[in-house]
């Protein structure tokens, strides 16, 4: 007796949806949204949404996943299928989904509270395994449903009510840490980037593999302008570094910075009228070696100058659920499929007449 | 099936039943030699039960107390029900073997030591001040010294091995002796040793050697030679099988009925962790198994799977569960199928990892925040270990919720032979994912069956069914997000409700009692074999008495209380300080006497009958 490796396979369930006719809508479901007027999360819904028809998978096959806070409410606002899970636990969750299923596209939705403090520990594992899922990490630097306490992303010296005399604790690198992870796809956008955003969502949706994006989200509420730096009129074209594959890394109103690797192999800005186009570093997304990407990572300690922005690392690797996969098959053919009677007669036996 | 040794000659004292205890240091391999003589025995047709006993560490310091490692088996030429109380025979390998085991040993008992063993090093590490063999105190016994590792080094000169590889084989040595004088074959084990060393037959052969030269040595140093006849059991085809294996194939056997992938998330965990490694193994199942993180991981994973299609599963032991019991109340809340598998061991916190204990049994009841009810049920004898699963499952599937199966380290590890069940024998589980909208265009995965209380399943991939669940309390039917209080209310009896509906689905409380009896021996788990071997000696001196035992410990078979109610006393003896009393003096205001025992050893028969006595 065999058993299908896709549950659905069992009831005949195919591609139903016409996927080249899908529209934003068929994303939305009919729930109320109900984060605070002026949260960055709505602006992440409708860039998300937005992206999903080009993706070319239908809304059933599709499961978001996500743990608690704020961000976490995303699910109930995708008309996919969805799963609203415990604090911290979603890239746990999103592996099952994602080994059991590999026919279906899997998401989290996590925020720094949630992926790396109580969770911290199934985000790097989810991301060394290389699982097929994609990880959206809404990062607003502080604790949102809780009423604003500091968070592992928080800068050091925050005031907050749990902090009254300044936090004490050095933040996470959240892209550094993923590559540390052995992340095989890392990249940073920002929740104002209309057009950014859904373009990295759609190179995390391309990716094999486990994807991490990590999105500067503003909360309004308990952490407003944590990334004015960025946001701001004069921060946006001065601040944010756009890292494009292949190209010298240069970034300024008038294009008039960049960043080159220093000789103790450390990124660095620098004035490009003085060191000359040809000393610019050029963005290798593909890059095995994570190093580049690290150096990347490390450019600014916060979002409170010029911060790299886009895709820092982009490489394959063989993905779990495909291993997963192989190994069922492998076993059948070599063993033959599982048959109960001789697996409960095996080992030494005997009769009794 | 093996053919049997040829008896050997000379006259041979026949037993109804031995018990015998291997004891040695961890690294002496006496797990192995006991699984080897009860292989033997199994092969050789006789009833059987065994009771592994080891440390904690792997390998504890050579030669101390801490370090001592022993496998008990009990085998006969009739039914048995227990590993046995008190052994009758003791292989001790070397002084602390002796003096962690000998108060143990029956008076009288047979006591074979490896003599070169007992030289001033292990004497001192053991805490003897005196050498025991020479001392006299152990002139209670009947006494073999036998110069193992010598006799052991001669019998391997020939196969080339090294000094420390001829040292290891010191084991099959002693299990030649015991094989001769107990008359079972080597036939099996020289076939295991050929098939466990292909690759490195010079070793294959040393051990071979030592089985056989320890064998020889029975013979002609004339030693006492038993026999115990082949027991009687109910015609079929069988196989020993430990409680994890049970489980393991339990579990593959439940996916299979229901036509479902299984999926495993688990953490290594003493003494659950053999679950994982024997699912690993039978990937032609189609059996996805996930080492995780950690515990949380493990049972996150699960209800991933679960929530997409599959039978989810979760293996782990008290701290596992400790740990994995807020992802049990998402489980519970989402309402998903999902078995969460907990090999009992000593608490609380690390407490005894090799040792069993009836710990969790509150923890399952009653181990998560709200008010969060879900099914139980419990192994009782190893083989058993099988069904739980098998029902388990059922339950989980039809009632859509988590389910916890509670086996413990003595089960877990235990061996007996087992009737190989007919695979068309064992009960189809009917798996109806949901297909279409439930409400008009809709789809409410709230919306219940009127029956089970149930809702229904809907998989990923099926389409127009998309919905999304968690853990924030749901509204009656839509499952959207609700913090209606009368809602809440509603949803919290309808949960305890679909719980306690599982009463009139599951077999009733059975129950054997003498004529006239008028006090009941009720226990659950791996009291079992205990109480039946204690019931039995007490019928032997003629007190009527009667015994029942729980398989479904929530909800309880639904006569439960009218078969306490036939007794005027109700006795509870368990391995911890009375969780099942509890249950039934809340339940059922009965003002039960318990038994308690907390030693991370499972009842002697012996002892149980002395406490039973007394009430009756």
């Amino acid at each position: 007796m065999t058993l299908n490796a896709n549950p659905g396979d069992q009831r005949g369930i195919t591609e139903a949806s016409n996927v080249g006719t899908l529209t934003r809508d068929d994303f939305v479901s009919d729930q109320e949204v109900r984060w605070c007027p002026g949260c960055g999360d709505y602006a992440i819904l409708a860039a998300v949404q937005s992206a999903m028809p080009s993706l070319g998978v239908p809304p059933e096959k599709m499961v978001w996943v996500s743990g608690i806070g704020c961000s976490s409410r995303f699910p109930y606002y995708m008309n996919t299928y969805g799963i609203h899970g415990i604090h911290g636990r979603a890239p746990a969750i999103a592996t099952g989904v994602a080994t059991a299923r590999p026919d279906l596209q899997v998401w989290v939705v996590t925020g720094d509270g949630d992926g790396l403090s109580i969770g911290g520990n199934h985000f790097i594992h989810a991301l060394r395994r290389n699982v097929n899922l994609k990880i959206l990490l809404f990062n607003n630097q502080i604790y949102g449903l809780t009423k604003g306490q500091y968070s592992p992303t928080s800068e050091k010296g925050k005031v907050t009510k749990s902090t009254p005399f300044g936090s004490l604790e050095h933040p996470f690198n959240p892209v550094a840490l993923a590559l540390g992870a052995e992340a095989t796809f890392v990249a940073r956008t920002l929740d104002v980037e209309r057009k950014h955003l859904p373009q990295i969502i759609q190179r995390a949706a391309e990716h094999r593999g486990s994807a991490f994006i990590e999105i500067y989200q503003n909360c309004n509420i308990f952490n407003d302008g944590a990334f004015v730096a960025l946001t701001g009129k004069e921060g946006r074209s001065q601040n944010r570094i756009y890292l494009e594959h292949g190209k010298p890394i240069r970034f300024g109103a008038g294009n008039e910075k960049g960043v080159r690797m220093t000789s103790e192999g450390r990124a660095e800005v620098v004035d490009v009228a003085e060191v000359g186009e040809g000393d610019l570093l050029v963005h290798d997304e593909h890059r095995d070696d994570p190093s580049l990407a690290f150096a990347l990572s490390r450019i600014a300690s916060g979002p409170s100058e010029p911060t790299p922005i886009g895709v820092f690392r982009d490489v394959q690797r063989p993905v779990y659920g495909d291993g997963m996969e192989q190994q069922l098959r492998v076993a059948a053919e070599q063993q033959g499929p599982g048959d109960l009677s001789r697996l409960l007669g095996s080992g030494d036996t005997w009769s009794v007449d | 099936m093996v053919a049997q040794a040829a008896p050997p000659t000379g006259e041979r004292k026949e037993l109804d039943r031995v018990v015998i205890r291997f004891a040695g240091d961890s690294g002496d391999g006496m797990q192995l030699t006991g699984e080897r003589f009860t292989s033997a025995s199994a092969l050789f047709g006789n009833d059987l039960a065994t009771m592994p006993d080891y440390p904690a560490e792997i390998r504890a310091p050579a030669g101390t107390l801490a370090g001592v490692s022993a496998f008990q088996l009990h085998f006969s030429d009739h039914n048995i029900l227990t590993a046995g109380d008190q052994p009758s025979v003791l292989v001790a390998m070397n002084p602390a073997a002796l003096k962690a085991n000998l108060k143990d040993l029956t008076q009288g008992g047979l006591l074979i030591v490896n003599s070169d063993a007992f030289e001033e090093r292990n004497l001192d590490k053991a805490g003897y001040a005196t050498n025991p063999l020479e001392d006299g105190s152990l002139s209670g016994y009947q006494v073999y010294e036998i110069p193992m590792t010598k006799l052991t080094g001669e019998a391997v000169k020939e196969t080339g091995v090294n000094k420390k590889e001829a040292e290891r084989s010191k084991n099959m040595l002693a299990l030649g002796v015991v094989s001769w004088m107990y008359s079972r074959p080597l036939e099996p084990t020289i076939g295991w040793l050929e098939k466990k060393f292909a690759k490195k037959p010079a070793i294959a052969q040393a051990n071979i050697a030592a089985l056989k030269a320890g064998h020889a040595f029975g013979e002609t140093a004339e030693l006492s030679a038993f026999e115990v006849k082949p027991a009687t059991l109910a015609p079929g085809r069988y196989r020993r099988i430990t409680g994890n294996q049970a489980m393991a194939f339990g579990l593959i056997a439940a996916a299979v009925q229901a036509k479902l992938p299984l999926f495993l998330g688990s953490y290594p965990i003493t003494p659950a962790s053999d679950i994982l490694h024997e699912l690993s193994r039978h990937k032609n199942f189609g059996v996805r198994t996930v080492q995780a993180e950690d515990e949380i991981a493990a049972i996150s994973m699960a209800i991933g799977a679960s929530f997409s299609g599959h039978l989810g599963v979760t293996t782990t032991s008290g701290p596992g569960l400790d740990l994995k019991s807020e992802a049990l109340g998402l489980a519970l809340s989402m309402e998903l199928p999902l078995l969460v598998v907990d090999i009992q061991r000593g608490g609380p916190s690390t407490g005894l990892p090799t040792k069993t204990e009836q710990s969790d049994l509150l923890h399952a009841m009653y181990g998560r925040h709200g008010e969060a009810p879900l099914p139980i049920v419990a192994a009782w004898t190893p083989s058993s270990c099988f069904w739980a699963p098998i029902e388990a499952a059922r339950l989980a599937i039809k009632y859509m919720t988590p389910v916890i199966i509670l086996s413990d380290g003595y089960l877990a590890n235990g061996a007996e032979p087992w009737r190989i069940p007919s695979v068309s024998k064992l009960p189809d589980i009917q798996v109806r994912f949901a297909s279409q909208p439930n409400a008009g265009d809709d789809f409410w995965p709230f919306l219940r069956d009127d029956e089970s209380l149930a809702r229904p399943w809907a998989i990923p991939g099926t389409p127009g069914l998309q919905h999304r669940v968690g853990g924030l309390e749901k509204a009656d039917g839509t499952g959207n997000i609700s913090y209606d209080p009368d809602n809440h209310e509603l949803m919290t009896l309808l949960r305890q409700a679909k719980i306690k509906a599982i009463e009139e689905d599951i077999d009733p409380l059975e129950f054997d009692s003498d004529e006239g009896a008028t006090v009941l021996v009720l226990g659950w788990g791996s009291t079992y074999g205990a109480i039946g071997a204690a019931v039995r000696k007490l019928r032997v001196r003629g007190k009527k008495i009667a015994r029942a035992h729980l398989k479904h410990l929530n909800p309880m078979p639904k006569n439960t209380g009218e078969v306490l109610a036939r007794f005027d006393k109700v006795v509870i003896p368990e391995m911890n300080m009375g969780q099942l009393s509890k249950l039934i003096r809340a339940d059922f205001l009965i003002d039960v006497i318990p038994i308690n025992k907390m030693k991370g050893l499972p009842f002697r028969a012996g002892d149980l009958e002395e406490e039973l006595i007394k009430h009756l």
